[in-house]
């Protein structure tokens, strides 16, 4: 273990500012989005993730944001235990029948000032579920959605995107009103 | 002892059911099939409704001979299988949740993925309102002294799926953990009926998100075998590579995570690594992370260019290198393996009654591998071991992991250095009226069973079994007796899916 420590200790960092075209957007988010985050809610915001009813696929690229390459904490953004914690609600699925009343719940239990982002494409309209007898759709017929992050699953780099968006549109409303 | 050809000599042979056979036998012959399967002469591989006949797989794990045997219920009822068997218990609950039909004499006749908010009752049977009040779910009791309930979920603490625990503990022992599911279903039987192998293809590739190769792969394979069509052997060879780099990413991941759970973040960030070195690959390779819609009925959907095998190779080359020594941390860090070591064993005699798939059988002394046992191409002609322990505890799940991550490398090598030239494509033919066919393909969790029917080319019937319908239950039982602190650490290592469960 002392090995790989000290390896760890003298080789670069993983974290990419590297400079092929996906890195230089991930290298533009990170000043972007640290300035954003830090005028609305000085350092940091906390997210909650909440699978409504996604095969999966959306969580699994939502763990790839903490992996060496993303390292999402260094822009401040920090996914927590609790909806208690939370300042964000990332919700992934169709809403499924049998989730809508978790959902609800996990919603209330979240303290405002507070964001939903729906994730995925069947987070919008349900996707290809769209029309079961056990989904109730996407995720703003259940909660008040802000901002919607599109893929299937989106890629990490597109997350991190949206969440900065999500970062600006927050701030103009506080400046409105 | 009678074979499974005897079985099926005792049946009405259904025409058009490929590869294996599939008999509709009266109900004497389903209750013998239950008795054999209770003695553990034959493996229940699994059992499925329709709106008035329940089909039942069982595998013979001697020969590896496969057959479908099918009851009409023409009443509404059929002989338990989980009277007798109690694999089949959770499958049964779920085709009177699904068509209503009820297995007689069954021990649990309580209700699985439906939760009464559907709106409606037996939604892929004759339907019925939904009841007016839901009952409460009724847990199995645990008696005790100074017992106490913990229920966790459905909305966990990490970026999971959702599922609720409920344990019951003694100070920090559990002595009863018991699973209540169902909470991502989707309806994904009712969705493939009436729809195209096109959007059939794609629903089956959204059944679990970790495994979208696995399911596409086993949609396409079944649908194939109905409509006799084979892929061609460019499109065959590039399946085996999505599926070996789907396997590579989610193994790696699991033993990062797994370690994680111990609280040892240092493999969990060198493993995450080494996985995003998987996924930009197959990113780059095939135009998606996950590989998502590439596996089609018929061969695949897209090629994969000079750059992709590069990106392909030079991945492999970073993992060669590396993970040896995350290996050798592994092994050799005390505290890491005073968690993982004797942690959750699970028996060899319950992993073969449950014919348990994937590491959480093959860690528990059962070798059944698809890819060897049923040996479908390419995988017939190529290379690789098949790991197995018998210890059945936490690290031997970590282990069987480590080795299958050697056996893909030197798998993809094989196929990266013999992929054939040619098409990646066949037309679809229509196919006559009724086709059936099936497939087992064996994913990163375990094998993966997917049966359909086509009638004019459309899906009349399509059932998906995840190896987690044989896993889950199994979670249940190795988490006796360990304390709750532990559970995490049990529940990645069996990394059960919980969407491929509740479809």
């Amino acid at each position: 273990m002392r090995k790989l420590l000290f390896q760890s200790v003298l080789s670069r960092p993983l974290t990419e500012p590297a400079p092929s075209p996906d890195d230089a957007a991930v290298a533009e988010l990170a000043t972007e989005l640290g300035q954003a985050a830090r005028r609305r809610l000085g350092r940091s915001l906390s997210i909650r993730e909440v699978d409504a009813g996604s095969c999966n696929g959306c969580e699994l690229e939502i763990h790839a944001l903490n992996n060496a390459y993303y390292d999402v904490e260094r822009f401040g953004l920090r996914f927590v235990a609790s909806p208690r914690h939370a300042d964000v609600l990332m919700v992934t699925g169709p809403v499924t029948k049998n989730m809508r009343e978790a959902l609800e719940r996990t919603y209330h239990a979240t303290p405002n000032p507070k964001w939903v982002v729906a994730v995925g494409d069947c987070a919008r309209d349900g996707g290809c579920f769209a029309g079961s007898y056990a989904v109730v759709g996407g995720v703003s017929e259940v909660v008040p959605v802000d901002l919607h992050i599109p893929g299937c699953p989106p890629t990490p780099v597109a997350m991190l995107r949206g969440l900065l968006a999500l970062l600006e549109q927050a701030d103009a409303n506080a400046v409105t009103s | 002892m009678p074979s499974l050809i005897d079985l099926t000599l005792e049946g009405r042979k259904v025409e058009q059911h490929a590869p294996w056979p599939r008999v509709v036998v009266d109900a004497s012959v389903w209750t013998f099939a239950a008795s054999e399967l209770a003695h553990g002469r034959w493996s229940l591989l699994g059992l499925w409704g329709e709106p008035a006949t329940v089909h039942m797989a069982i595998m013979d794990g001697q020969t590896a001979g496969i057959a479908v045997i099918s009851l009409d219920c023409p009443n509404r009822r059929f002989p338990s299988v989980g009277r007798h068997h109690p694999p089949a218990l959770r499958l049964e609950r779920t085709i009177h949740d699904l068509f209503g039909l009820s297995a007689e004499d069954s021990s649990d006749v309580r209700p699985w993925l439906d939760h009464n908010r559907w709106g409606v009752r037996f939604p892929l049977g004759d339907r019925l309102d939904a009841l007016p009040k839901a009952a409460p779910y009724r847990f199995l009791a645990a008696e005790g002294d100074g017992l106490h309930q913990i229920p966790v979920g459905p909305v966990h603490a990490g970026i999971i799926e959702p599922g609720h625990f409920r344990f019951t503990a003694s100070g920090e022992t559990v002595v009863r953990l018991e699973q209540r599911l169902g909470y991502v279903h989707k309806g994904i039987d009712g969705l493939m009926t009436g729809a195209s192998l096109e959007r059939g293809v794609r629903l089956a590739g959204r059944a679990s998100g970790d495994s979208t190769v696995a399911y596409a792969y086993a949609f396409s394979r079944a649908a194939e075998a109905a409509l006799d069509l084979r892929a061609p052997e460019r499109a065959v060879f590039l399946r085996a590579l999505l599926a070996e780099l789907e396997r590579l990413a989610n193994h790696l991941g699991d033993i990062g995570a797994i370690c994680n759970d111990a609280s040892f973040a240092l493999m969990h960030a060198h493993c995450g690594v080494l996985r995003e070195s998987v996924l930009r690959a197959a990113g780059a390779a095939f135009g998606h992370r996950l590989m998502r819609d590439v596996i089609v009925p018929g061969g695949v959907a897209r090629d994969i260019g000079h750059d992709g095998v590069e990106a392909i190779q030079a991945a492999l080359d970073n993992i060669r290198l590396r993970f040896p020594a995350l290996v050798e941390l592994y092994d050799n860090t005390a505290s890491l393996q005073d968690r993982t070591v004797d942690t959750g064993t699970l028996k060899a005699s319950l992993a073969s009654q449950y014919a348990a798939g994937g590491y959480v059988g093959r860690a528990s002394g059962r070798s059944f591998d698809a890819r060897r046992a049923l040996a479908y191409p390419p995988y017939d002609s190529l290379r690789f071991d098949v790991p197995v322990l018998n210890e059945g505890d936490v690290n031997a799940r970590v282990w069987i992991r480590v080795r299958e991550v050697e056996q893909s490398l030197a798998l993809i090598d094989q196929i990266l250095s013999r992929l054939p030239q040619g098409s990646i494509r066949k037309e679809v033919p229509l196919g006559g009226e009724v086709r059936e066919g099936m497939a087992i393909v064996e994913g990163f969790r375990g094998d993966i069973l997917v049966w359909l029917r086509l009638r004019n080319g459309l899906i009349e019937r399509c059932h998906m079994r995840d190896p987690s319908w044989f896993q889950w239950p199994l979670l249940e039982a190795v988490i006796e007796n360990n304390i709750v602190a532990d559970f995490p650490l049990c529940n990645k290592s069996f990394n059960c899916s919980y969407s491929g469960h509740d479809l």
